[in-house]
């Protein structure tokens, strides 16, 4: 008696637990069959613009709605240009936050600081682009491009990236509004990886008579390498992906020229700005399609790179 | 004493169950003799139909749903059939209207006034014409003191200070209306520009919607920018006289708004679709521009559309005015109807 519903018990537990795996192994399909859904939909609708154009959708720099001819070159450059200056700014900026709370400021008051840079990381995009629309634009029309082109204005090459009427808005403006956006999110990431490094390495480093900043370089950075890099090529995606904040004050024209300083256009930003007035199976919606899956190439591409660069170091970690 | 406890919980459970039911039961009545129209369109209408819709739902069983996608958008989705109307500040062109058996009529009108931001020269001070025009937006005239504007404003004090052009970069009607002035004003801007809700400017910067475009004028120093006259209001401008088909140099006002709309010729027979660009005739502002209605003629919920417009073209013009549109000329206004009588689509 007792046997059988000790069996039944455990038939019972089988069962659910079977009922669970399925559940589970739904789910994980469930969102592979949308992603591959969501790659088709976007080829398919790219493929009038793709099918027009061939590959000088790829290299030609205009975007003319009038005369129907669409080109890709000006919103990726100005995708690569702003979340390259974004990522260059927030790299150091979210080290240094890091390796002060982890490392160097006094646990009391790194206890506080760091819920707050957490909450930076969680702010809506819109709010720094409204920030950035009032606050950094006028300073950079009115202070920072007057400042740059009277003293660096003679150089050939710094008098190019200068140049242009000040509008305030342009590639820098937006790579620093990336880059005041990811930073905290950036820093969040590290602060966690530094403080996970164990702390009996750490010790026995000090024990050695290492410096601060040779257990940084030698001892914690080695340890959380792999946590740092995908913290940036997620702060990465994320100023690729940008779209609210960046409209505020890249300038949204299709142009592509030296100067840091001009207004210029994103992928995103342009897919926002034009969808809502873009007939649907016209060549516009298509091509607007098309920046959509440059974009979701580039993105694959930053991570593909990332992987393989922690691959390739951890190799050699294992060879050293 | 368990049973009675059970049996009060019951009654109690009962009553609360009936008291819940009703409630639901009302509701859907409500509901029921609310009839509810979707439409999908033209952002620049937008406050106008929800303004006339929250006095509509007073007097009538209708309430309005409307979403502020863009005129495409709402030529798009009366297409698809996706909702009763579609409103669109392009009309549709007489093909495709015919093809998918649509009927068009315009609602109401706006003026596009040109706003400048430069030192020392105040409201309506500055004076314009649309070849002058073409020419700072194609990059050809870069100075605010650049001889042909001087000509035009031989009394001001003009500053030399960089001209910024600053256009929507969103698509939208308003640069559709705009550009098709420059093309009808510049020979050159046809050819190497054209008109189209975007188009690929050769210069200047974008802001997303009128709004934006009005908050960049306010902030950099010599710029010039297009937007409808109730975000100028809004946003305290400077205006600039432009100088109409006439000869005169006119201030955008309601009043030259209002002339405008009655020298124009409507053409009935082709869904009211008017040239209001820079009609001829005395104290005319040259930059107006109607938004339109699309309503597919056999579908069953039409007349509930009809009414509600209806009722916006016959009671609407006071929330019009103080909306600063600029209402239909009443000739305008009795074709309509007729249009509808003919049609079938007034009266229940």
């Amino acid at each position: 008696m007792t046997n059988v519903k000790k069996n039944i018990d455990i038939n019972r537990k089988a069962s659910s637990s079977s009922w669970f795996n399925g559940l589970v192994w739904i789910s994980s399909f469930l969102i592979l069959f949308i992603f591959i859904g969501l790659i088709l939909k976007l080829l398919w609708g790219s493929q009038q613009a793709f099918a027009t154009f061939g590959i000088e959708f790829l290299t030609r720099a205009i975007w003319n709605p009038v005369t129907q001819q669409y080109g890709a070159v000006s919103a990726v450059l100005g995708t690569l240009v702003t979340s390259l200056i974004g990522i260059v700014i927030a790299i150091p900026l979210a080290f240094g936050s890091a390796y002060a709370l982890s490392e160097i400021i006094p646990i009391r008051i790194s206890r506080i600081v760091t819920p707050i840079i957490q909450l930076l990381a969680a702010v809506p995009s819109i709010i720094f682009g409204m920030w950035g629309f009032f606050f950094i634009v006028p300073l950079m029309a009115r202070y920072v491009q007057p400042f740059l082109k009277h003293n660096f204005g003679h150089i050939p090459i710094l008098s190019a990236l200068f140049s242009g009427p000040p509008f305030g808005v342009g590639l820098f403006t937006g790579g620093l509004i990336l880059a005041v956006m990811i930073t905290p999110f950036i820093a969040a990431v590290m602060q966690n990886a530094f403080q996970n490094t164990p702390v009996l390495l750490k010790e026995s480093a000090y024990s050695l008579g290492a410096t601060k900043w040779e257990i940084m370089r030698y001892v914690t950075l080695a340890w959380s390498k792999k946590a740092v890099l995908g913290g940036i090529i997620l702060g990465w995606g994320r100023a690729l992906g940008e779209t609210m904040a960046i409209t505020f004050v890249i300038g949204n024209a299709n142009k592509i020229g030296w100067s840091l300083f001009a207004p210029s256009n994103t992928i995103s930003s342009l897919i926002a700005l034009e969808f809502p007035e873009s007939a649907t199976g016209s060549l516009k919606m298509s091509s607007l399609m098309g920046l959509g899956v440059i974009l979701m190439v580039i993105s694959f591409l930053a991570l593909f790179c990332s992987r393989y660069l922690l691959r390739q170091s951890e190799r050699k970690l294992r060879g050293n | 004493m368990p049973l009675s406890y059970k049996n009060r919980f019951q009654r109690k459970t009962m009553l609360i169950c009936c008291i819940s039911l009703y409630i639901i039961m009302v509701n859907i009545a409500k509901a029921e003799s609310l009839k509810t129209i979707t439409g999908v369109g033209s952002s620049f209408a937008a406050p106008l139909y929800q303004a006339w819709a929250s006095e509509v739902t007073k007097e009538t069983h209708i309430q309005l749903n409307y979403q502020a996608l863009g005129s495409s958008a709402g030529q798009n989705q009366v297409l698809a059939k996706t909702v009763h109307f579609g409103a669109s500040d392009i009309p549709m062109t007489e093909q495709k209207r015919k093809n998918s058996n649509l009927m068009q009529f315009p609602t109401a009108m706006g003026g596009i006034v040109i706003v400048v931001h430069i030192p020392g020269i105040q409201s309506n001070q500055l004076q314009l014409t649309g070849s002058v025009l073409a020419d700072i937006y194609s990059g050809k005239i870069t100075k605010w003191n650049d001889p042909a504007i001087i000509a035009l404003n031989k009394n001001q004090n003009l500053p030399d200070i960089d001209i910024a052009p600053i256009h929507r970069a969103d698509g939208s009607g308003t640069t559709a209306v705009f550009t098709n002035y420059l093309s009808e004003q510049s020979a050159d801007w046809k050819t190497n520009y054209g008109s189209n809700t975007s188009i690929d400017w050769p210069t200047g910067m974008g802001g997303k919607g009128n709004s934006s475009v009005a908050s960049i004028v306010k902030n950099v120093e010599g710029s010039i920018g297009y937007i409808e006259y109730a975000y100028m209001l809004q946003s305290h401008l400077d205006a600039v006289k432009l100088k109409n088909k006439i000869g005169q140099f006119v201030a955008a006002t309601p009043i030259t708004f209002q002339n405008a709309a009655n020298a124009a010729n409507w053409d009935y027979d082709k869904g009211f679709n008017t040239n209001l660009i820079d009609v001829s005739g005395d104290q005319v502002w040259p930059i107006i521009s109607a938004t339109y209605v699309l309503v597919p003629i056999q579908e069953e919920r039409t007349k509930d559309v009809i009414q509600f417009f209806n009722w916006g073209i016959q009671n609407g013009d006071k929330i019009t005015i103080q909306l600063h549109y600029v209402s239909l000329p009443d000739s305008v206004k009795k074709k309509i109807i007729s249009l509808w009588k003919d049609s079938n689509l007034t009266g229940q």
